[in-house]
């Protein structure tokens, strides 16, 4: 499940490009081959999980285009997360629409917000960033509950959706169906993301990231790509929302809390960032290791979540896809 | 106006919350140049090590500054067994390490205090000042001590030796190294200090929002937001920007109409945005220049 897809290592990185792009090819079909197979043998809950793990993926994937490629902090995914859930609840609920046409509207609403809030946002780097996409995250909820918006919101109650079934007949229960429909708009978000991060838009992006003076002596509009960026890591997030929305079939503003935010965070960091493979490990971290800490000790489940941080962290300092890296250049230097 | 008055009154009595809140971020900020998201929850803890030692008998100033001693050690010996492996990973490590840090600190302490709310006692009494009940003693007590503080601090920081360290250390750590200064002990010695002045706001805030693991949480959220808007590297900001913080959120729950009470908190942060937008370094900070 780790490979699906190619190039998030800079053809320098890599001794030599045409052999081990096939070999991420290869790796790629056969993780995808696999990922199909699963829910036609898992359980019904162990798919529901892996759907949302999949789902957190494409969120962090929004978050590491904007911190991974791109050098901006955010602590506010959150925000985007849950306009993209709401865009998606509403829409179902009151507007009668199919639940796949959600999707590009809630990415839509989404980039419109991020480009708006990417805005004011150009003026701070840094700490400070991270303090107003923190305050965004923490409006959001209030936001969502306040009094005007609750007759499209629900208020604190929130909304229910209807689980959509299998189209054309298929003999697919509704868990295996979206486990099936969200694999297929992630691997389209992640080659979409690969190409845009190898593209001549791709190396703006990074070049701010890596030194914003020598980018804009070079010619680009730093302030258009920033917010751009913005844009499109809120789009990114808000389809995972609105994802998140039809499988778990409940929207409620005290789930989009900052907390959701540090979550993508520290998903961000575990995967690797700056890295589009990674985002699938630290989706899985995002989901499963709390239950894990939880199975360890109930009273004591935060403790063992932090510990398991510390060590992770400890053992991979640059994520998982540093390590795979670091294993995958010892073993070529040991072939060769 | 008079209405005006006792809101600004009322503002500055949770000001000072954040204020002693705030000096505490500010303090970690000079020692190790990054923000520390445990700061909240390490002042948590501290309260109630000073609870339990007043459960065991303690009178309060005893356990008071038995706590801040205890405190400093802790701050230290976390930042020697957590952070000194990890001098050399990213800034995002870190941040990771200080959300693992909430994590386990939170959770001990529910675990060995329960998360039933508890009271705390406050050495300055809680009648209300001059008969006027706009503010207790206990909050004009919490706000001397803040200045006090603030005021060792300045002094510190300007007039000592080892605090003129400690800055050389946070601004630039090669440079301090080659002086002769040992960087490593130096951020020890910053979070040591960073986690009893943690503990003294704890203690001092303690008697007001009670006791108990979720306490901090809106707390350094609020002092976050003042450290950042005073300028992250002034003491003084930190405390003006306390006080500020207070005042706006207490006038906006009451002046503005309609959405004023529920979005009290989200009008107060977008002022802060706003503020950090006019001037990126806070009001009190000096701007970061770079060499090229």
């Amino acid at each position: 499940m780790k490979h699906q897809s190619a190039s998030d290592v800079p053809a320098a990185v890599m001794p030599d490009g045409l052999t081990s792009k096939r070999r991420r090819l290869l790796l790629s079909a056969a993780a995808i081959a696999i990922a199909v197979i699963l829910p036609f043998v898992a359980k019904n809950f162990l798919i529901f999980q892996l759907t949302l793990a999949m789902v957190y993926a494409i969120a962090i994937l929004g978050l590491n285009l904007l911190t991974g490629f791109n050098g901006q902090f955010s602590l506010g995914h959150s925000a985007f997360f849950g306009i993209g859930a709401y865009t998606a609840a509403i829409l179902m609920d009151q507007g009668g629409v199919a639940y796949y046409w959600t999707l590009p509207a809630a990415g839509i609403a989404c980039m419109i917000s991020g480009f708006l809030f990417g805005l004011p946002a150009l003026r701070l780097e840094g700490i400070y960033l991270a303090l107003a996409t923190f305050s965004l995250a923490v409006a959001m909820p209030q936001l969502l509950k306040s009094s005007p918006l609750e007759p499209w919101t629900g208020g604190v109650q929130g909304i229910t959706i209807i689980k959509p079934d299998a189209p054309f007949g298929l003999p697919l229960n509704p868990d295996q169906w979206l486990f099936l429909f969200t694999l297929a708009v992630l691997i389209a978000l992640f080659c979409g993301a690969a190409n845009l991060i190898n593209s001549r838009t791709g190396r703006a992006i990074m070049a701010i990231r890596d030194n914003p003076i020598a980018a804009r002596s070079m010619g680009i509009d730093i302030a258009l790509y920033k917010s751009l960026t913005f844009g499109v890591s809120a789009l990114y997030t808000g389809i995972a929302g609105a994802l998140g929305a039809i499988v778990i079939q409940f929207v409620a503003p005290d789930s989009f809390t900052f907390v959701l935010s540090i979550g993508l965070f520290v998903g961000l960091v575990i995967g690797g960032v700056g890295s589009i493979a990674g985002t699938l490990f630290g989706g899985m971290f995002v989901l499963f290791v709390p239950n894990i800490a939880e199975a360890v000790s109930k009273g004591l489940a935060g403790a063992v979540y932090g510990v398991i941080l510390i060590l992770v962290i400890y053992l991979m300092p640059s994520g998982a896809a540093g390590l795979v890296r670091l294993i995958g250049s010892k073993i070529a230097r040991r072939t060769r | 106006m008079e209405l005006f008055l006792h809101q600004v009154l009322a503002g500055l009595a949770t000001g000072g919350i954040y204020a002693c809140m705030a000096l505490a971020i500010v303090m970690i900020y000079q020692a190790i140049d990054s923000l520390n998201f445990a700061q909240g929850e390490m002042a948590m803890f501290s309260t109630f090590i000073a609870w339990q030692l007043m459960q065991w008998g303690l009178p309060y100033w005893v356990a008071f500054f038995a706590t801040i001693v205890i405190s400093f050690a802790a701050g230290v010996a976390i930042d020697r067994i957590v952070f000194r492996p990890l001098r050399n990973a990213s800034l995002f490590s870190h941040i990771v390490v200080f959300i693992a840090l909430f994590a386990i600190l939170n959770s001990l302490a529910g675990f060995i205090w329960d998360f039933s709310i508890k009271s705390f006692p406050s050495p300055f009494g809680t009648q209300s000042l001059f008969g006027s009940g706009l503010m207790s003693t206990h909050d004009a007590g919490m706000i001397f001590v803040t200045l006090i503080v603030l005021v060792l601090l300045f002094v510190f920081f300007r007039y000592t030796r080892v605090g003129l360290a400690m800055r050389a250390t946070a601004s630039n750590p090669e440079s301090a190294r080659l002086v002769g200064i040992r960087v490593g002990w130096m951020v020890a010695l910053g979070w040591g200090m960073a986690a009893a002045i943690g503990a003294v706001a704890g203690m001092l805030i303690a008697p007001v929002v009670f006791l108990e693991p979720n306490m901090m949480l809106s707390i350094l959220l609020y002092g976050f937001a003042a450290a950042v808007v005073g300028g992250l590297n002034s003491p003084l900001g930190a405390v003006v920007g306390g006080f500020a913080v207070g005042v706006i959120e207490n006038l906006a729950g009451t002046f503005i109409p309609y959405v004023g009470r529920e979005l009290k908190l989200t009008i107060a942060l977008t002022l802060i945005v706003a503020v950090l937008t006019l001037k990126p370094s806070g009001l009190f900070g000096r701007a970061i220049v770079n060499r090229v």
